[in-house]
């Protein structure tokens, strides 16, 4: 996780600063979990006045990354290019750099999906998560089914948990 | 799409040689509009298709093609200093560089399903080359791309597997499906005019006539696992002359309803 890092290219006070902006932009399909701990901030530096911030996109076709990145684009703009902050303009910018994977969210992120009724995606290769019984959220069984591996976003996949029979739906490895 | 500098090594943006441009612009091309016309026509399935998980799933797919496709069609803007709505919306209908084997329409739900499933084993061997292109923009996208077919690959190998597998109706529509899009396979893979020149710079690190080898390799077993066989491809269908060119009548009418609307204002906000 590159998020925010204090690098030659970010002066700590600055990166702090991002930090605590981009925490609290939540993602707009799950509000629940913000962009930080989703995994979606890579780089971000500072040069020649222009904070610049690469955002890693879950899945390429993902509708709501153009609401995120202006969103982010605003919240910096407004927050820190001030006058004399040395900041003169933000540039957001889409970035395959490094792909993001389920890797990328936080322990905070789990919980935060756990919480509100998703499952976290498996800390396991792609392949092998796709096989296995994802882990229903509400009762902790790993007795369910996976119904679809598509879903209402295309982050998101359809479960059925034959423990507790209640529907759920787990977060995806892009 | 704005896409950055990645960090992967290679060719950095601005540092091509001018003689790489076009090649490089026709390479990006044809896998945007591959992916565009295959997501527009598979979204055609949308609200229709055989069952709800299935509508999902194929809306999912057409989704997944279309941000494929924005995606390409955004290093071409890069590249071209152009605009990726204005080339993916603003060209004619002979402009376009998609493949004989997406110029079908969808047809029946089998014919989509036998579409999808020789697109995704073609693509994905394709794809598996440029990861290790020398342009790095490049590369980081199919890196990401090829983990987002992984699901597709897998949906429409299931697919292909139920209707061989389902003697009557469903195996008979299968094999028309064989017989009518199967010559044109390999024209996802089939040469570019300016092959020698991707080739030789890296830019495309493994020559079509291998893809094709590989990707027959491939498939050739599963096929055979399920009493199948691919028919002979069609000559057109391997020409750089004619793998791209001259789109039929159910790509014009895909064309006049993907076009009608960014039709009405072209200087509309989307």
């Amino acid at each position: 996780m590159t998020a925010c890092v204090a690098t030659d290219l970010l002066p700590s006070s600055v990166a702090d600063e991002v930090r605590v902006i981009l925490a609290g932009i939540v993602d707009p399909e799950i509000p629940a979990i913000s962009i930080v701990d989703l995994g979606l901030v890579g780089e971000v530096s500072l040069v020649e006045g222009t904070l610049a911030v690469e955002l890693l996109p879950t899945f390429i076709g993902c509708p709501a990354l153009d609401l995120i990145r202006a969103t982010v684009t605003e919240r910096l703009e407004h927050e820190m290019a001030k006058p004399g902050s040395g900041i003169e303009r933000v540039a957001v910018t889409i970035s395959f750099a490094e792909p993001w994977t389920a890797a990328r969210i936080t322990g905070r992120g789990r919980a935060a999906l756990a919480a509100s009724g998703f499952a976290p995606p498996d800390r396991a290769p792609q392949l092998v998560s796709l096989a296995r019984g994802a882990t229903c959220p509400y009762c902790g069984s790993r007795r369910t089914v996976q119904e679809n591996a598509f879903g209402p976003t295309r982050c998101r996949s359809i479960h059925y948990c034959t423990t507790c029979r209640q529907p759920f739906e787990q977060f995806k490895d892009g | 799409m704005t896409v950055q500098a990645g960090r992967r090594a290679g060719i950095e943006p601005g540092a091509l040689d001018s003689a790489l441009q076009a090649p490089l612009g026709e390479l990006l091309l044809a896998l945007a509009d591959d992916d565009f016309v295959l997501g527009f026509a598979d979204s055609e399935w949308t609200g229709i298709a055989p069952h709800l998980e299935e509508d999902v799933a194929m809306s999912s797919l057409a989704q997944d093609e279309l941000g494929h496709a924005s995606a390409y069609y955004g290093l071409l803007a890069g590249l071209t200093a152009g605009d990726a709505d204005r080339i993916a919306y603003d060209r004619p209908a002979e402009a376009f560089r998609h493949c004989r084997l997406v110029d079908h329409g969808r047809g029946d739900w089998a014919r989509t399903m036998t579409r999808r499933w020789l697109y995704d084993t073609a693509n994905a061997v394709r794809l598996e080359a440029l990861a290790g292109s020398t342009d790095r923009l490049l590369a980081d996208l199919v890196v990401k791309v090829r983990r987002e077919e992984t699901y597709h690959l897998l949906h429409g190998e299931a697919w292909l597997e139920r209707l061989a597998s389902h003697a009557g109706e469903p195996r008979r529509r299968l094999l028309e499906a064989l017989e009518l899009v199967g010559p044109d396979a390999p024209s996802v893979l089939a040469p570019l005019p300016d092959e020698a020149a991707l080739v030789a710079a890296g830019i495309q690190p493994i020559p079509s006539v291998e893809l094709i080898e590989r990707w027959s390799a491939r498939i050739g077993p599963v096929l055979a696992g399920l009493g199948l066989a691919l028919p002979p491809a069609a000559p057109a269908a391997l020409d750089p002359a004619t793998a791209r060119s001259g789109h039929g009548p159910a790509f014009l009418a895909l064309y006049t309803e993907f076009s009608l609307v960014r039709g009405l204002d072209r200087a509309a906000t989307w």
